[in-house]
């Protein structure tokens, strides 16, 4: 079991609220990222899930219990920081195993559980190491073998793979994925990386000064922004926005529109501008494009074989069904 | 980039680090030569520093007088029954303002420095009659309660410090990981900053050892420490140097010993924080 619903809640630090009222429904087993840019109040959010800070006002239902009022330890909830949080003067077992022994069980009990994570996690040849020693991707693990052995009714990761490299996070990133699919215990997931929100998530919740921006499949963000912020947020280069006349002729006071979207020609389109940075990845190209007349630049994804150069001229078109309306106040028309 | 270091400029460092050292040891090394002279010896003029009759002579006649282990225990007792109790009331007390600070956590520590401003003579009086009230006067409880009281300060402090340093982070996740207060304290909080508390300790050993207003004012023979074996041999008579100084060698032997045996941990507290 692993239901989590919040109604109502609430988070004021002293005269600031953090988080204006808030509901919120995650489903059994389900893989939820909190996303949204820094000081968003995502962290905060979890954190008064986890029961580590208290709530102003509203109510936190876990499996059907109401757990506004309990303690981190009494929710049944597991939580994996960004810093790791391992005890540093236990070994890798008794790290693992430390949750177990403060729910008093048995030594035998203890072993069993821990060499299973252990194995799950491939922890096996490390148990007797000290955090100090270990890598950051071991160490990583190490505080998921902590969270896995409590069995917990939901996993709470708080920015887990911030402090790995680039490399090691899209490893990681699958295997948390993979130990989702295994589990298929709930999973709550903060991150303010959206490339980590569409990749892990079944439900991605976006935030923004504690408010939810929209909550959705990845691909139904994608698609279906409901407003400006999130429109701009989920995607990777940004959606290109533009306003004034050329929105007007499609009825909308901006419009949005993805790189990918556009197509690019060098003697005809609909808009034409000056190629200025490229961005060349090997599979894609990025090209910024200035002088267009109705936004200060667009980003335009092309095939890695297409050679523009700065200061070509080129023409756009946009893909007219991937055209995003949103209306004055941000909304999606 | 580091500074280049010349043969010069280090034969001049050594020299001087070495004269600051035997400047601060001085004392201590006088007092020490002194207890091995005889009485009109140690008071010559000019003073003589290292030929003349040696003699142990002094150390017999003081233990003679009084007995030393009397005042030893007493010593032992009072310094580590105060450390021990302040330590038992600072390390929660500590933990609470480290990791969940109010908002006059700030004002309640600069308070408790703040006593140590005043001169502890200011509240003699009124000390020395709530323990006769109480019949503590010259009692190892009443020493070790007082001893405690106006060290504490500088507990909470040091361990404040040292609490500081460890990440929230991890006593949430005992939190999360079902550890109770108790537990987390216990378990995560105190092995971590094993290496702070015990500086802390020996640091609080050395004071309480050393201190002589309240020792000396509060006791008479009972309870009395080595610092009132000290000042017993300053007055009644006259001065007798030689003894004295051999009465302040025996008396600070102990702790000097455990202060060169434990150099490490005592630098590491004096300089916490210092130096990152």
């Amino acid at each position: 079991m692993g239901q989590i619903i919040l109604s109502g809640v609430t988070k004021r630090f002293g005269d600031a609220e953090v988080i204006p009222p808030l509901d919120l429904d995650i489903e059994d087993g389900e893989f939820v990222v909190f996303v949204g840019p820094s000081g968003c109040g995502k962290s905060t959010l979890l954190r008064l899930i986890a029961g580590l800070e208290d709530t102003t006002a509203g109510r936190i239902t876990i499996d059907g219990r109401d757990a506004t009022g309990m303690p981190p330890a009494k929710r049944g909830l597991a939580m994996v920081f960004q810093s790791y949080a391992l005890y540093p003067h236990m070994s890798v077992r008794k790290n693992i195993a430390f949750p177990l022994r403060m729910a008093g069980a048995s030594q035998a009990e203890q072993d069993r559980k821990v060499e299973a994570a252990a194995k799950v996690l491939n922890l096996t040849s490390y148990l007797d190491r000290r955090p100090g020693q270990l890598s950051g991707g071991q160490r990583q693990r190490v505080a998921i073998g902590r969270a896995i052995v409590r069995e917990p009714s939901a996993f709470l990761f708080d920015e887990p793979l911030s402090n790995l490299d680039a490399a090691l996070r899209v490893g990681m990133r699958m295997e948390i994925s993979e130990l989702h699919e295994k589990l298929r215990t709930t999973m709550i997931y903060v991150t303010h990386d959206q490339v980590e929100a569409m990749t892990m998530a079944d439900k991605i919740v976006v935030l923004n000064a504690g408010r939810i921006e929209q909550v959705g499949g990845p691909l139904e963000l994608y698609r279906n922004p409901r407003n400006l912020f999130v429109a701009g947020f989920i995607g990777s280069p940004k959606m290109n926005f533009i306003s004034g006349p050329e929105a007007q002729r499609f009825g909308a006071h901006t419009i949005g529109i993805r790189p990918e979207h556009i197509g690019v020609h060098p003697t005809m389109g609909d808009w034409r501008g000056v190629v200025g940075v490229s961005e060349h990845l090997g599979s894609d190209t990025f090209f910024h494009v200035h002088d267009t007349g109705l936004a200060p630049g667009l980003t335009v994804r092309a095939g890695g074989e297409v050679a523009l150069r700065h200061g070509d001229t080129v023409f756009l078109t946009p893909e007219a069904d991937k055209i995003h309306r949103f209306d004055q106040n941000g909304q999606r028309l | 980039m580091a500074r280049a270091v010349t043969p010069q400029r280090k034969l001049l460092n050594t020299v001087l680090a070495w004269a600051v050292a035997l400047l601060l040891f001085f004392p201590i090394l006088w007092t020490f030569l002194t207890s091995f002279k005889p009485e009109p010896i140690a008071v010559a003029s000019p003073p003589q520093f290292l030929f003349f009759d040696w003699t142990v002579k002094n150390y017999v006649d003081v233990q003679n007088q009084r007995n030393y282990f009397d005042y030893f225990w007493n010593s032992v007792i009072i310094s580590l029954g105060s450390t021990i109790l302040g330590l038992a009331v600072a390390v929660p007390a500590a933990w609470s303002m480290a990791f969940v600070p109010g908002s006059k956590t700030r004002d309640l520590l600069m308070w408790m420095l703040s006593t140590k401003m005043m001169p502890a003579v200011g509240v003699l009086v009124p000390i020395y009659l709530i323990f006769k009230t109480l019949g503590l006067l010259d009692s190892r409880i009443g020493l070790t309660l007082i001893l405690t009281l106006i060290n504490l300060p500088i507990i909470v402090w040091m361990l404040y410090t040292y609490f500081k340093e460890i990440p929230g982070e991890i006593l949430e996740a005992a939190r999360m990981d079902g550890a109770s207060l108790m537990s987390e304290i216990l378990y995560v909080l105190t092995p971590m900053a094993v290496p702070g508390i015990a500086s802390t300790f020996l640091l609080n050993v050395i004071m309480a050892w050393n201190e002589a207003f309240w020792t000396i004012n509060l006791t008479v023979t009972d309870a009395a420490p080595l610092t009132k074996f000290i000042s017993g041999f300053s007055s009644p008579q006259g001065l007798f140097y030689a003894k004295l100084s051999a009465a302040s060698t025996m008396a600070i032997a102990p702790i000097l010993i455990m202060g060169w045996f434990s150099q490490r941990q005592l630098v590491r507290g004096l300089t916490f924080g210092a130096v990152k």
